[in-house]
C-alpha cells in the first residue's frame, strides 16, 4: 500500500503538519486582512539582518533545541507520572466521607442561611466567612488593570504621542468594519437583554446562581458588543475614562470600607448592626448585595477597558 | 498495588485528566518558546487546577449548594468550600493572563517577534547599541 | 481585646486603601500619600511588635464575625513583628532614596501607577506576614507578584518588558505550583486555616495515611515558593529583573519581595506543615543542597559579570542560597540564622542598590566597571554607603552579613553530618564574596586614568537630600542590625518558638 511519494512538500501531511505548527495560515486568501500600519516612533529591528538569527540558526543551537524538545517530554512526564502517583493516594472522588467535607463545609450549608442570610451558600461563604480573600481578589483585579493600563495606555501629551495615537486609531479602522447596518440592528435587539441580564445575574448573585464577577462580566461583554456596533463616538458620550476612573474608586472604596467595619466589629466582637432581612427576599443577606454590585461594577469597568486598551489604547 | 493505582485512577478519571492538563500546560508554560502558546499554558494549567478543585468539591449524587425549599442538611448539598476557592482562582488567572497578554502586545510591537528566546536576543542587542 | 491588637488589619488596609485612592491622584500626591502610609503602617507595625513583646505570646484576629476554621483570621507575633517593621522601613528608604529618579524613569501620567504598585506591594506583603489562612496567602502572593511586575516595566525599555514577562512566566510557574499543592493539602487536611490543618497534618502523620500525598505536597509547595523566591536552580529571571528596574524597584523586588515568600514558606513550614515532619521526610535535605549550589554559584556568576546591577542581583541569587541553605541544615539555629539572614540582607542589598545609584549619577549614567572608576571620590557618602553594603556581604565584623555568618555558623556545629560541607561553602562562599565585592569597591576607590573614556559633563551632579537621607539611614541600620543583635536574635528565637 505504500505508494513512494516524491513531492513531499505538497502531501497532505506535510500541509497538515505546517498548519499544526502554525506556518500557514488556512485563512490565508479567505479573508480580507490589511497590512497593519506600523507605529512610526518604535525602533523596528528587522531580525534578519541582526545576529539574533544567525545565531538561531547555527549548528549547535541546533542540536540544542533537539535536546530541549526531548528534555520537555521528559520533564512534562516526570510531572505528570509524580502527580498522579499522589493523586493515585488521594480519597476516592464523590465520597462524603472524604477529609474535606468536614465541620467547616457542615457549618457553612446548616447554618450558612441564618449567619449571612444568602440563599446561594458559595456566596455566602466568599463574601461573609472568607469574604478577606474575595476581598483580596478585587485588589488583585485592580491591580492587574493597573498594570494593562501602565503597558498599553497612549498619553496624549507630547506630539510624537498623539501620532501614535493616530496609528492606532488608522490600524484599528483597518481591522474592524465601521457603522455596519446588520451589526448595528442585530445590537439594538441584543445589548439591552444582555445589560437586563447582567444586572439580574449582578443583583441575585446572594439567590441564585451569579453573583458580582459573572454578571460584571457579562455586563462587560454587552459593553464591548454596543461599542463595535457604534464606534467610540457614540460610546464616549455614554463612557469616559473619568467615569471609569470614579466608579472604580468609589465601588473599591465602598467595598474596602464595608470589609473593614465587618471585619472590625467581627474582631472586636461587636455586634454589627446590619440587618439580614428575610431570607430569600432580593433585599436581604446584609452586606452581600451592596458588596455583589460593587464587585459587579469593578468588573464590568474592567473588562471593557480591557478592550479598548488592548484595541487602540485608551478609551 | 499497581493494579489498584491503575485502578484508582481510572475511577477517578476527572482528577487523571485534569492532572495529565496540568502537566502539559506547565510544561508549556516552562519550555515553550512562543509567547502567546507560553500564555495558553498558563490558562491550561489553572484551568487543569480548577478542574481538579470543582472535582474534588463534588459529592456522588447531591446537589448543588444553594438552600432550597429551606432544606438545610449536610445530606442535600455539595462541598461549597471548592467551589468558591475557584471563583476566586478565576479572577486571579484572567487578571495575569491580561497582565501577560499586554506585555505580549508590547514586545511584538517593538520587535515583531513572539519567540521569547530572540526577543531576549533582541533586547540585548538593542542595549548595547545604545 | 486590646485596640493595639487590630494595627496587623489597620495596616494591611490601610496600604490597600491608598492604593485604590492613588488611582485617581496626581504622581505627586500619590507620592505623598504613599510615604505617609508606609511611615503610618510601620508605626502601626512597631505597635504590634511592642504589644506582643509585652504579653509574650502571639494572638490571631478575625477577620470577620466568625471564628477559626470558618472565617479568614490573620495572625501576629514576635517575629510576624518584627518582620513588618524591618520590611517598612526598608520600603520607606527605598522609595525615598529613588524619589527622583522616580520622577525622572517615569512618565508623568503613570507617576501614581507607580505608586500603586508599591501601595500594593507593601499591603500584599504585611499580608503575607500576617496571614493565617493558606488561600489569602494565595492571593497575595498573586497581587504581590503582578506588583513587582509592575515595578519592573514602569520603565518601558525593551529589556524591562522582556525581564517583566520572564519574571511572569516564573512566577506563574511558582504560583500554579503552590496552588496546586495547596489543593492537595485541603483535600487531605480538609481545612485552608493554618492551625487546624497542622493539627489534621499532625493527625495524618501520626497515623501514617496520606504518606505519599504529604511528601509530594511539601516538595510542590516548597519548589513552588523556591521559584518565586530565586532559588538557584530557578534563578534565570534575576539579574534582568533585578538590573534594569528602578532603583527603588531594584531595591524592593531583590529586598522584599523575595523574602516575603520566604517568609511565608517557614510560616508554612512551621505552623502546617511541621518543620519536624519536612526533617523526618529529608525534605530539606534536598533545599540544603540547592542552597548550597546557590551559594557558590551564585557568586561564580557574579564575578563574570561587569556590569554592576547585574554583579549585584547575582550576589542576590548566593544570598538566597544562603538563606535556603539555613532553612535545609534542620536544626532551630539553622533557621534563626536563615531569619536572621533575611533581615541582613534585605537591608543591605537595598543599601547597596540605592547606593549604586548615587554612583552612577557621577558617572554619566554608566554602569559598568571603568566608568565607575574614582566614582567614590565624586560622591563620597555613596562610596562610603556603597562600601558597607559590600563589607557587610562579605561578612566584616560589626555589620550585619558578620553576624548572619558566624549564627550559620555556629549553628552547623549542632548538625553532625552537615557541620563540614556547611563550614566548607560558608568559606568558600565568603572568599568569592570578597573577591568580586572589593574588586568593585577598589574600582571605586582608584583614580581615574588617563585612557578611560572622558565622563559626560553631568558628572558633579550633586545626589538629592533624599538619596543621600536614604544611605545614611540604610548605612546606620545595617549598623544596628550588626552591632545590637543579640535582642534581634532574641526575638527571632522568641517568635519562631511562638509558631508552635
Amino acid at each position: 500500500m505504500s505508494r513512494k511519494r516524491d513531492n513531499y512538500e505538497e502531501s497532505r501531511w506535510r500541509k497538515f503538519k505546517s498548519w499544526l505548527d502554525g506556518e500557514t495560515d488556512l485563512l490565508e486568501h479567505g479573508m480580507d486582512a490589511h497590512e497593519a500600519v506600523m507605529r512610526e516612533e518604535d525602533p523596528i529591528i528587522v531580525p534578519a539582518h541582526g545576529e539574533g538569527k544567525e545565531i538561531l540558526k547555527s549548528k549547535g543551537i541546533w542540536r540544542f533545541k533537539q535536546f530541549y524538545k526531548v528534555m520537555s517530554v521528559v520533564l512534562c512526564l516526570g510531572v505528570i507520572l509524580t502527580l498522579l502517583w499522589t493523586v493515585a493516594a488521594l480519597p476516592p472522588r464523590g465520597d462524603a466521607n472524604n477529609p474535606d467535607n468536614n465541620e467547616v463545609a457542615a457549618r457553612y450549608i446548616e447554618r450558612g442561611l441564618q449567619e449571612t442570610g444568602a440563599v446561594n451558600i458559595v456566596t455566602g461563604m466568599i463574601l461573609d466567612y472568607r469574604a478577606f480573600d474575595t476581598f483580596g481578589e478585587s485588589c488583585v483585579l485592580f491591580i492587574g488593570s493597573c498594570c494593562v493600563l501602565l503597558l498599553l495606555r497612549l498619553d496624549g501629551n507630547s506630539e510624537d504621542k498623539e501620532l501614535e495615537k493616530m496609528v492606532a486609531e488608522t490600524n484599528d479602522r483597518h481591522f474592524e468594519p465601521k457603522n455596519d447596518i446588520i451589526l448595528q440592528k442585530c445590537s439594538c435587539v441584543l445589548v439591552p437583554v444582555i445589560l437586563m441580564f447582567g444586572i439580574y445575574i449582578v443583583l441575585n448573585g446572594h439567590l441564585s446562581p451569579g453573583g458580582g464577577f459573572s454578571g460584571g462580566a457579562v455586563l462587560g461583554a454587552g459593553l464591548i458588543l454596543y461599542l463595535n456596533a457604534f464606534g467610540y463616538k457614540r460610546m464616549g458620550k455614554l463612557f469616559t475614562e473619568k467615569l471609569y476612573k470614579r466608579t472604580t474608586l468609589c465601588a473599591l472604596t465602598f467595598y474596602c470600607l464595608a470589609k473593614s467595619y465587618s471585619f472590625f466589629t467581627g474582631a472586636n466582637h461587636l455586634e454589627s448592626g446590619i440587618p439580614l432581612g428575610t431570607p430569600g427576599a432580593i433585599l436581604s443577606s446584609g452586606l452581600i448585595l451592596p458588596l455583589n454590585i460593587c464587585v459587579g461594577l469593578v468588573v464590568a469597568c474592567t473588562m471593557y477597558t480591557f478592550y479598548t486598551l488592548f484595541r487602540k489604547g485608551g478609551m | 498495588m499497581n493494579i489498584n493505582l491503575v485502578q484508582h485512577l481510572v475511577l477517578n478519571i476527572e482528577e487523571t485528566v485534569s492532572i495529565i492538563l496540568f502537566g502539559i500546560g506547565f510544561t508549556i508554560l516552562l519550555l515553550h518558546r512562543n509567547l502567546v502558546k507560553k500564555i495558553m499554558g498558563m490558562n491550561i494549567m489553572d484551568t487543569a487546577t480548577y478542574l481538579f478543585l470543582a472535582v474534588k468539591g463534588y459529592i456522588t449524587g447531591r446537589g448543588v449548594p444553594i438552600v432550597v425549599d429551606g432544606i438545610q442538611d449536610v445530606e442535600a448539598y455539595i462541598n461549597p468550600v471548592p467551589s468558591g476557592l475557584v471563583l476566586t482562582g478565576i479572577v486571579v488567572s484572567v487578571s495575569s493572563t491580561a497582565l501577560m497578554l499586554a506585555l505580549t502586545v508590547r514586545l511584538y510591537e517593538r520587535y515583531h517577534s513572539l519567540d521569547l528566546d530572540e526577543i531576549l536576543i533582541l533586547a540585548k542587542e538593542e542595549e548595547e547599541q545604545i | 481585646m486590646s485596640f493595639v491588637q487590630n494595627f496587623p488589619f489597620f495596616s494591611i488596609i490601610l496600604a490597600m486603601f491608598s492604593g485604590i485612592i492613588s488611582s485617581v491622584l496626581s504622581g505627586k500626591k500619590a507620592r505623598n500619600l504613599t510615604l505617609m502610609m508606609i511611615a503610618v503602617t510601620t508605626a502601626l507595625s512597631a505597635g504590634t511588635l511592642m504589644f506582643c513583646l509585652k504579653t509574650g505570646e502571639s494572638y490571631t484576629y478575625m477577620m470577620g464575625h466568625f471564628p477559626a476554621p470558618w472565617g479568614n483570621e490573620i495572625r501576629a507575633g514576635v517575629l510576624e513583628g518584627v518582620t513588618a517593621v524591618l520590611f517598612g522601613i526598608v520600603m520607606f528608604l527605598s522609595v525615598t532614596g529613588g524619589l527622583d529618579h522616580t520622577a525622572r524613569d517615569v512618565e508623568e501620567s503613570k507617576q501614581n501607577l507607580f505608586y500603586i504598585m508599591i501601595d500594593l506591594m507593601l499591603s500584599s506583603l504585611l499580608a503575607l506576614i500576617y496571614t493565617n489562612d493558606l488561600f489569602t496567602a494565595y492571593v497575595f502572593v498573586e497581587i504581590n507578584t503582578i506588583a513587582g511586575c509592575g515595578l519592573i516595566m514602569i520603565r518601558q525599555k525593551g529589556r524591562n518588558l522582556s525581564a517583566a514577562i520572564r519574571y511572569m512566566v516564573m512566577s506563574q510557574l511558582g504560583s500554579g505550583l503552590f496552588l496546586i499543592g495547596l489543593t492537595l493539602l485541603y483535600d487531605v487536611t480538609g481545612h485552608l486555616l493554618m492551625s487546624p490543618a497542622k493539627e489534621s497534618v499532625e493527625l495524618l502523620v501520626a497515623t501514617g495515611r496520606y504518606r505519599i500525598p504529604l511528601l509530594v505536597i511539601m516538595a510542590v509547595i516548597s519548589v513552588g515558593l523556591a521559584i518565586k523566591s530565586g532559588l538557584y536552580p530557578f534563578h534565570y529571571w534575576i539579574p534582568d529583573t533585578y538590573g534594569y528596574a528602578t532603583p527603588t524597584g531594584s531595591a524592593v523586588l531583590s529586598g522584599l519581595v523575595s523574602k516575603g515568600y520566604i517568609f511565608l514558606l517557614i510560616k508554612i513550614f512551621y505552623r502546617v506543615l511541621g518543620y519536624d515532619n519536612l526533617v523526618g521526610t529529608h525534605m530539606v535535605n534536598v533545599l540544603y543542597l540547592f542552597g548550597v549550589c546557590g551559594m557558590i554559584m551564585g557568586s561564580v556568576h557574579a564575578i563574570s559579570e561587569t556590569d554592576t546591577r547585574r554583579m549585584i542581583a547575582y550576589s542576590s541569587v548566593a544570598q538566597i542560597g544562603y538563606i535556603y541553605m539555613g532553612i535545609g541544615l534542620g536544626t532551630t539555629a539553622g533557621m534563626v540564622a536563615s531569619v536572621f539572614h533575611i533581615f541582613a540582607h534585605s537591608a543591605t542589598k537595598a543599601l547597596l542598590f540605592i547606593s549604586a545609584v548615587g554612583l552612577y549619577e557621577v558617572s554619566g549614567d554608566r554602569k559598568d566597571f571603568v566608568s565607575l572608576r574614582g566614582a567614590a571620590f565624586r560622591n563620597p557618602l555613596a562610596g562610603i554607603g556603597f562600601s558597607i553594603g559590600a563589607l557587610s556581604m562579605v561578612g566584616f565584623p560589626m555589620l550585619s552579613g558578620f553576624i548572619s555568618k558566624l549564627l550559620f555558623a555556629t549553628s552547623a556545629l549542632d548538625s553532625p553530618e552537615k557541620m563540614m560541607p556547611t563550614l566548607i561553602v560558608l568559606a568558600v562562599s565568603t572568599l568569592l564574596n570578597a573577591v568580586y565585592f572589593l574588586r568593585l569597591v577598589i574600582t571605586l576607590y582608584s583614580r581615574r586614568r588617563p585612557e578611560d573614556k572622558p565622563l559626560p559633563k553631568q558628572t558633579t551632579v550633586r545626589s538629592s537630600w533624599a538619596l543621600r537621607l536614604a544611605i545614611i539611614c540604610f548605612i546606620g541600620l545595617n549598623l544596628v542590625l550588626g552591632m545590637s543583635s543579640q535582642p534581634i536574635v532574641q526575638a527571632i528565637t522568641d517568635g519562631l518558638a511562638m509558631f508552635d
